[in-house]
Protein backbone atom coordinates (compact mmCIF):
# COMPACT_ATOMS: atom_id res chain seq x y z
CA UNK A 1 0.00 0.00 0.00
CA UNK A 2 2.85 2.67 1.04
CA UNK A 3 4.53 1.52 -2.07
CA UNK A 4 2.01 2.32 -4.38
CA UNK A 5 1.13 5.33 -2.65
CA UNK A 6 4.96 5.90 -2.95
CA UNK A 7 5.07 5.82 -6.85
CA UNK A 8 1.88 6.81 -7.71
CA UNK A 9 2.65 10.59 -5.13
CA UNK A 10 6.24 10.60 -7.04
CA UNK A 11 4.84 10.76 -10.09
CA UNK A 12 2.21 13.43 -9.29
CA UNK A 13 4.68 15.47 -7.71
CA UNK A 14 6.89 15.40 -10.62
CA UNK A 15 3.95 16.69 -12.72
CA UNK A 16 3.10 18.84 -10.61
CA UNK A 17 6.96 20.35 -10.62
CA UNK A 18 6.43 20.40 -14.70
CA UNK A 19 3.43 22.48 -14.24
CA UNK A 20 0.76 20.34 -14.39
CA UNK A 21 -1.72 22.07 -12.01
CA UNK A 22 -4.08 18.90 -11.63
CA UNK A 23 -1.37 16.82 -10.79
CA UNK A 24 -0.64 19.25 -7.72
CA UNK A 25 -4.24 19.31 -6.40
CA UNK A 26 -4.25 15.45 -6.82
CA UNK A 27 -0.86 14.96 -5.30
CA UNK A 28 -2.31 17.47 -1.97
CA UNK A 29 -5.28 15.92 -2.07
CA UNK A 30 -3.78 12.52 -1.02
CA UNK A 31 -1.15 13.89 1.18
CA UNK A 32 -3.80 15.74 3.23
CA UNK A 33 -5.46 12.07 3.71
CA UNK A 34 -2.20 10.48 4.44
CA UNK A 35 -0.80 13.35 6.69
CA UNK A 36 -4.24 13.18 8.81
CA UNK A 37 -4.07 9.65 9.10
CA UNK A 38 -0.33 9.82 10.44
CA UNK A 39 -1.21 12.63 12.62
CA UNK A 40 -4.72 11.31 13.89
CA UNK A 41 -2.75 8.40 15.64
CA UNK A 42 0.08 10.51 16.76
CA UNK A 43 -2.26 13.18 19.12
CA UNK A 44 -3.81 10.76 21.60
CA UNK A 45 -4.26 13.07 24.22
CA UNK A 46 -6.01 16.72 23.77
CA UNK A 47 -5.39 20.07 23.43
CA UNK A 48 -4.22 20.12 19.66
CA UNK A 49 -6.58 19.50 16.79
CA UNK A 50 -5.44 17.07 13.96
CA UNK A 51 -6.83 19.31 11.65
CA UNK A 52 -4.66 22.36 12.16
CA UNK A 53 -1.39 20.39 12.14
CA UNK A 54 -2.47 18.82 8.83
CA UNK A 55 -3.14 22.36 7.23
CA UNK A 56 0.21 23.40 9.05
CA UNK A 57 1.45 20.79 7.12
CA UNK A 58 0.08 20.95 3.88
CA UNK A 59 1.31 25.01 3.70
CA UNK A 60 4.77 23.58 4.52
CA UNK A 61 4.66 21.17 1.68
CA UNK A 62 3.98 23.67 -0.50
CA UNK A 63 6.21 26.55 0.39
CA UNK A 64 8.95 23.78 0.62
CA UNK A 65 8.57 22.04 -1.66
CA UNK A 66 12.01 22.94 -3.49
CA UNK A 67 13.48 21.27 -0.62
CA UNK A 68 12.18 17.47 -2.51
CA UNK A 69 14.81 16.21 -4.59
CA UNK A 70 13.74 14.39 -7.30
CA UNK A 71 15.56 11.45 -7.25
CA UNK A 72 14.83 10.60 -3.54
CA UNK A 73 10.76 8.96 -2.42
CA UNK A 74 8.68 11.59 -1.34
CA UNK A 75 6.79 10.01 1.35
CA UNK A 76 9.78 10.35 3.69
CA UNK A 77 10.34 13.90 3.04
CA UNK A 78 6.44 14.36 3.35
CA UNK A 79 5.97 12.09 6.65
CA UNK A 80 9.50 14.08 8.02
CA UNK A 81 7.55 17.83 7.68
CA UNK A 82 4.51 16.06 9.27
CA UNK A 83 6.26 15.33 12.17
CA UNK A 84 8.36 18.60 12.72
CA UNK A 85 5.12 20.54 12.70
CA UNK A 86 3.13 18.37 15.07
CA UNK A 87 6.34 18.33 17.32
CA UNK A 88 6.18 22.02 16.77
CA UNK A 89 2.54 21.98 17.59
CA UNK A 90 2.72 20.37 21.01
CA UNK A 91 5.50 22.53 21.90
CA UNK A 92 3.82 25.27 21.60
CA UNK A 93 1.41 24.16 23.52
CA UNK A 94 3.92 23.30 26.07
CA UNK A 95 4.19 19.84 25.74
CA UNK A 96 7.29 17.47 24.74
CA UNK A 97 6.13 14.56 22.40
CA UNK A 98 8.70 11.88 20.84
CA UNK A 99 7.30 10.30 17.78
CA UNK A 100 8.93 7.63 16.43
CA UNK A 101 9.21 7.94 12.77
CA UNK A 102 9.30 3.82 11.83
CA UNK A 103 5.94 3.75 12.23
CA UNK A 104 4.49 5.43 9.24
CA UNK A 105 4.39 2.19 7.21
CA UNK A 106 1.24 1.67 9.02
CA UNK A 107 -0.74 5.08 8.48
CA UNK A 108 -3.41 4.96 6.21
CA UNK A 109 -5.72 7.71 4.35
CA UNK A 110 -8.38 9.37 6.30
CA UNK A 111 -11.17 11.85 4.85
CA UNK A 112 -11.01 15.25 6.69
CA UNK A 113 -13.90 15.59 9.57
CA UNK A 114 -16.39 18.35 10.05
CA UNK A 115 -15.23 21.93 9.67
CA UNK A 116 -14.20 23.50 13.03
CA UNK A 117 -14.59 27.39 12.76
CA UNK A 118 -11.79 28.10 15.29
CA UNK A 119 -9.24 27.07 13.01
CA UNK A 120 -5.71 28.18 13.40
CA UNK A 121 -5.60 29.41 9.75
CA UNK A 122 -8.43 31.69 9.98
CA UNK A 123 -6.82 33.59 12.47
CA UNK A 124 -3.86 33.34 10.59
CA UNK A 125 -5.82 34.34 7.64
CA UNK A 126 -7.51 37.22 10.13
CA UNK A 127 -3.87 38.59 10.56
CA UNK A 128 -2.86 39.09 7.28
CA UNK A 129 -3.10 42.87 5.33
CA UNK A 130 -6.65 42.98 3.97
CA UNK A 131 -5.60 42.99 0.01
CA UNK A 132 -4.18 39.19 0.61
CA UNK A 133 -6.59 38.22 2.73
CA UNK A 134 -9.11 39.19 0.66
CA UNK A 135 -7.45 37.18 -2.54
CA UNK A 136 -6.62 33.83 -0.30
CA UNK A 137 -10.27 33.93 1.25
CA UNK A 138 -11.33 34.50 -2.37
CA UNK A 139 -9.53 31.55 -4.00
CA UNK A 140 -10.18 29.45 -1.44
CA UNK A 141 -13.10 29.46 1.22
CA UNK A 142 -15.30 31.22 -1.91
CA UNK A 143 -13.57 28.95 -4.34
CA UNK A 144 -13.37 31.68 -7.42
CA UNK A 145 -10.73 31.12 -9.98
CA UNK A 146 -7.34 33.25 -10.33
CA UNK A 147 -9.31 35.19 -13.37
CA UNK A 148 -12.69 35.36 -11.58
CA UNK A 149 -10.49 36.69 -8.42
CA UNK A 150 -9.24 39.46 -10.67
CA UNK A 151 -12.71 40.28 -12.11
CA UNK A 152 -14.47 40.33 -9.06
CA UNK A 153 -11.32 42.76 -7.49
CA UNK A 154 -10.96 44.51 -10.92
CA UNK A 155 -7.22 44.08 -10.87
CA UNK A 156 -4.85 42.10 -13.11
CA UNK A 157 -4.30 38.25 -12.77
CA UNK A 158 -0.57 38.40 -12.06
CA UNK A 159 -1.61 40.93 -9.08
CA UNK A 160 -3.68 38.17 -7.97
CA UNK A 161 -1.05 35.57 -8.01
CA UNK A 162 1.31 37.69 -6.32
CA UNK A 163 -0.79 38.53 -3.62
CA UNK A 164 -2.11 35.14 -3.58
CA UNK A 165 1.71 33.82 -3.34
CA UNK A 166 3.01 36.34 -0.39
CA UNK A 167 -0.27 35.82 1.49
CA UNK A 168 0.27 31.99 1.76
CA UNK A 169 4.03 32.93 2.41
CA UNK A 170 2.55 35.16 5.36
CA UNK A 171 0.20 32.32 6.63
CA UNK A 172 3.03 29.69 6.63
CA UNK A 173 5.68 31.98 8.09
CA UNK A 174 3.12 33.00 11.22
CA UNK A 175 2.87 29.44 11.64
CA UNK A 176 6.51 29.30 12.45
CA UNK A 177 6.40 31.79 14.75
CA UNK A 178 7.25 30.81 18.71
CA UNK A 179 4.33 32.99 19.19
CA UNK A 180 1.80 31.71 17.51
CA UNK A 181 -1.30 29.76 19.47
CA UNK A 182 -0.55 31.78 22.57
CA UNK A 183 -2.36 34.81 21.91
CA UNK B 1 -11.16 27.49 6.60
CA UNK B 2 -11.52 23.82 5.23
CA UNK B 3 -8.19 21.75 4.33
CA UNK B 4 -10.07 21.34 1.14
CA UNK B 5 -10.49 24.85 0.70
CA UNK B 6 -6.91 25.77 1.69
CA UNK B 7 -5.61 22.98 -1.46
CA UNK B 8 -7.52 25.06 -3.41
CA UNK B 9 -5.34 28.03 -2.61
CA UNK B 10 -2.53 26.40 -2.71
CA UNK B 11 -2.98 25.04 -6.73
CA UNK B 12 -4.02 28.16 -7.68
CA UNK B 13 -0.07 28.96 -6.61
CA UNK B 14 1.27 25.86 -8.15
CA UNK B 15 3.22 28.45 -10.92
CA UNK B 16 5.09 30.07 -8.72
CA UNK B 17 8.61 28.73 -8.24
CA UNK B 18 11.87 28.72 -6.57
CA UNK B 19 15.51 27.50 -7.00
CA UNK B 20 16.12 23.92 -5.28
CA UNK B 21 17.63 23.89 -2.19
CA UNK B 22 20.69 21.79 -3.75
CA UNK B 23 21.28 24.79 -6.52
CA UNK B 24 21.05 27.14 -3.31
CA UNK B 25 23.64 25.46 -1.33
CA UNK B 26 26.52 25.78 -4.43
CA UNK B 27 25.59 29.80 -4.84
CA UNK B 28 26.06 29.98 -0.61
CA UNK B 29 29.31 28.02 -0.94
CA UNK B 30 30.39 30.19 -3.70
CA UNK B 31 29.20 33.49 -2.24
CA UNK B 32 30.52 31.98 1.40
CA UNK B 33 33.63 31.52 0.04
CA UNK B 34 34.36 35.08 -1.71
CA UNK B 35 33.27 36.93 1.56
CA UNK B 36 35.69 34.70 3.58
CA UNK B 37 38.51 35.54 0.74
CA UNK B 38 38.31 39.51 0.75
CA UNK B 39 38.10 39.45 4.64
CA UNK B 40 40.93 37.20 4.67
CA UNK B 41 42.86 39.91 2.37
CA UNK B 42 41.42 42.87 3.43
CA UNK B 43 42.21 41.87 7.32
CA UNK B 44 45.44 39.34 7.21
CA UNK B 45 46.47 38.02 3.72
CA UNK B 46 48.86 35.34 3.52
CA UNK B 47 52.34 34.61 5.37
CA UNK B 48 55.31 36.39 3.18
CA UNK B 49 57.04 33.23 2.66
CA UNK B 50 54.10 30.91 1.41
CA UNK B 51 56.54 30.39 -1.54
CA UNK B 52 58.41 28.02 0.69
CA UNK B 53 56.47 26.93 3.15
CA UNK B 54 54.11 24.65 0.23
CA UNK B 55 56.96 22.59 0.16
CA UNK B 56 56.55 21.48 3.99
CA UNK B 57 54.50 19.17 5.03
CA UNK B 58 52.72 20.55 8.31
CA UNK B 59 52.14 23.13 6.14
CA UNK B 60 50.14 21.22 3.75
CA UNK B 61 48.50 19.25 5.82
CA UNK B 62 46.96 22.09 7.94
CA UNK B 63 44.59 22.39 4.47
CA UNK B 64 43.84 18.85 4.54
CA UNK B 65 42.62 19.19 7.98
CA UNK B 66 39.98 22.05 7.12
CA UNK B 67 39.33 21.02 3.82
CA UNK B 68 38.11 17.71 5.07
CA UNK B 69 36.27 19.08 7.67
CA UNK B 70 34.73 22.10 4.86
CA UNK B 71 33.71 19.02 2.77
CA UNK B 72 32.52 16.64 5.15
CA UNK B 73 30.24 19.88 7.01
CA UNK B 74 28.74 20.71 3.66
CA UNK B 75 27.42 17.29 2.76
CA UNK B 76 26.02 17.45 6.39
CA UNK B 77 24.73 20.43 6.10
CA UNK B 78 22.94 19.84 2.77
CA UNK B 79 21.80 16.33 3.99
CA UNK B 80 20.40 18.18 7.31
CA UNK B 81 18.15 20.96 5.59
CA UNK B 82 16.09 18.66 3.56
CA UNK B 83 13.55 16.70 5.52
CA UNK B 84 13.27 13.00 5.06
CA UNK B 85 16.89 12.86 3.90
CA UNK B 86 19.43 10.13 5.36
CA UNK B 87 21.89 11.39 7.57
CA UNK B 88 23.87 8.66 9.22
CA UNK B 89 26.65 8.21 6.15
CA UNK B 90 27.57 11.74 5.95
CA UNK B 91 27.39 12.30 9.37
CA UNK B 92 30.26 9.53 9.71
CA UNK B 93 31.98 11.23 7.19
CA UNK B 94 32.43 14.16 9.89
CA UNK B 95 34.52 12.07 11.82
CA UNK B 96 37.66 12.29 8.90
CA UNK B 97 38.80 15.69 9.72
CA UNK B 98 39.15 15.08 13.54
CA UNK B 99 40.91 11.84 12.54
CA UNK B 100 43.38 12.87 10.35
CA UNK B 101 44.18 15.79 12.82
CA UNK B 102 44.57 12.88 15.80
CA UNK B 103 46.74 11.12 13.22
CA UNK B 104 49.12 14.34 13.03
CA UNK B 105 49.51 14.57 16.38
CA UNK B 106 50.68 11.05 16.86
CA UNK B 107 53.24 11.78 14.47
CA UNK B 108 54.50 14.80 15.26
CA UNK B 109 54.48 13.76 18.90
CA UNK B 110 57.00 10.95 18.12
CA UNK B 111 58.77 13.06 15.38
CA UNK B 112 59.71 16.25 18.07
CA UNK B 113 61.53 16.05 21.19
CA UNK B 114 59.40 16.01 24.25
CA UNK B 115 60.96 19.30 25.29
CA UNK B 116 58.97 21.17 22.13
CA UNK B 117 55.74 19.74 23.10
CA UNK B 118 54.85 22.75 24.62
CA UNK B 119 56.76 25.36 22.45
CA UNK B 120 54.93 24.24 19.52
CA UNK B 121 51.14 24.02 21.41
CA UNK B 122 51.42 27.41 22.47
CA UNK B 123 52.72 28.71 18.94
CA UNK B 124 53.61 32.10 18.14
CA UNK B 125 49.73 33.61 17.25
CA UNK B 126 47.48 31.39 18.78
CA UNK B 127 45.20 34.98 19.77
CA UNK B 128 45.30 36.07 16.31
CA UNK B 129 44.11 32.39 15.25
CA UNK B 130 41.47 32.79 17.96
CA UNK B 131 40.06 36.39 16.70
CA UNK B 132 40.89 35.55 12.75
CA UNK B 133 39.19 32.43 12.06
CA UNK B 134 35.85 33.72 13.84
CA UNK B 135 36.07 36.74 11.88
CA UNK B 136 36.75 35.27 8.56
CA UNK B 137 33.68 32.56 9.28
CA UNK B 138 31.02 34.96 10.28
CA UNK B 139 29.83 35.93 7.01
CA UNK B 140 29.86 32.78 5.47
CA UNK B 141 28.39 31.29 8.78
CA UNK B 142 25.10 34.46 8.31
CA UNK B 143 25.11 32.90 4.38
CA UNK B 144 24.71 29.31 5.37
CA UNK B 145 22.21 29.70 8.33
CA UNK B 146 20.26 31.76 5.16
CA UNK B 147 20.14 28.71 3.17
CA UNK B 148 19.20 26.79 5.96
CA UNK B 149 16.14 29.03 6.42
CA UNK B 150 15.37 28.55 2.66
CA UNK B 151 15.81 25.10 3.61
CA UNK B 152 13.78 22.98 6.02
CA UNK B 153 16.07 21.43 8.67
CA UNK B 154 13.73 19.44 10.71
CA UNK B 155 16.62 19.77 13.61
CA UNK B 156 17.70 23.48 13.11
CA UNK B 157 19.89 23.27 16.23
CA UNK B 158 21.67 20.51 14.70
CA UNK B 159 21.72 22.20 10.93
CA UNK B 160 23.24 25.50 12.54
CA UNK B 161 25.98 23.78 14.21
CA UNK B 162 27.09 21.60 11.50
CA UNK B 163 26.52 24.76 9.12
CA UNK B 164 29.23 26.83 11.98
CA UNK B 165 31.87 24.31 11.48
CA UNK B 166 31.53 24.48 7.90
CA UNK B 167 31.79 27.91 8.49
CA UNK B 168 34.77 27.17 10.60
CA UNK B 169 36.24 24.57 7.87
CA UNK B 170 35.98 27.59 4.91
CA UNK B 171 37.26 30.30 7.71
CA UNK B 172 40.25 28.09 8.91
CA UNK B 173 40.96 27.10 4.95
CA UNK B 174 41.93 30.58 4.86
CA UNK B 175 43.80 31.49 7.89
CA UNK B 176 45.82 28.17 7.71
CA UNK B 177 47.64 30.20 4.69
CA UNK B 178 48.46 33.06 6.85
CA UNK B 179 49.26 31.25 10.40
CA UNK B 180 52.97 30.26 10.78
CA UNK B 181 52.26 27.92 13.43
CA UNK B 182 52.44 24.79 11.55
CA UNK B 183 52.19 22.06 13.74
CA UNK B 184 49.66 19.83 14.38
CA UNK B 185 49.41 20.36 18.39
CA UNK B 186 48.74 23.95 17.37
CA UNK B 187 46.14 23.22 14.87
CA UNK B 188 44.70 20.73 16.79
CA UNK B 189 44.15 22.74 20.00
CA UNK B 190 43.73 26.20 18.65
CA UNK B 191 41.80 25.98 15.48
CA UNK B 192 39.46 23.59 17.21
CA UNK B 193 38.49 25.98 19.52
CA UNK B 194 38.26 28.53 17.05
CA UNK B 195 35.96 26.18 14.95
CA UNK B 196 34.30 25.34 18.00
CA UNK B 197 33.47 28.84 18.44
CA UNK B 198 31.54 29.06 14.78
CA UNK B 199 29.87 25.81 16.03
CA UNK B 200 28.31 27.01 19.21
CA UNK B 201 27.68 30.20 17.03
CA UNK B 202 25.68 28.56 14.50
CA UNK B 203 23.67 26.07 16.92
CA UNK B 204 22.54 29.57 18.21
CA UNK B 205 21.73 31.06 14.64
CA UNK B 206 19.70 27.74 14.19
CA UNK B 207 17.67 27.68 17.62
CA UNK B 208 16.86 31.92 17.34
CA UNK B 209 16.56 32.18 12.97
CA UNK B 210 16.38 28.89 11.68
CA UNK B 211 11.95 28.65 12.07
CA UNK B 212 9.79 27.58 9.29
Amino acid sequence: MTGKDEAELSRLMQAAIAGDEKAYADFLRRTAALVRGFIRRKIVQGGVDPEDVVQETLLAIHVKRHTWRQDLPVLPWVYAIARFKLIDAFRRRGRRVEIEIDEIAETFAEPEAETVSGRDINRALDGLPPAQRSVVSSVSVEGRSIGETAAKFGISETAVRVSLHRGLAAIAKRFAAKQFGRE
Amino acid sequence: MRTDDLIKALDADARSTAMPLGSAWWIGAGAATLIAAVVFWLAIGPRTDIATAIHTMRFLAKFVFTMALAVSAFALSRALSTPGASTSRRAAWMIAAPLLVAVAVVLELFSVPAADWGRRLVGSNMLICLTFIPLIGIGPLAIFLAVLRYGAPTRPVLAGAVAGLLAGGLAATFYAAHCFDDSPLFVATWYTIAIAILGALGALGGRLFVRW
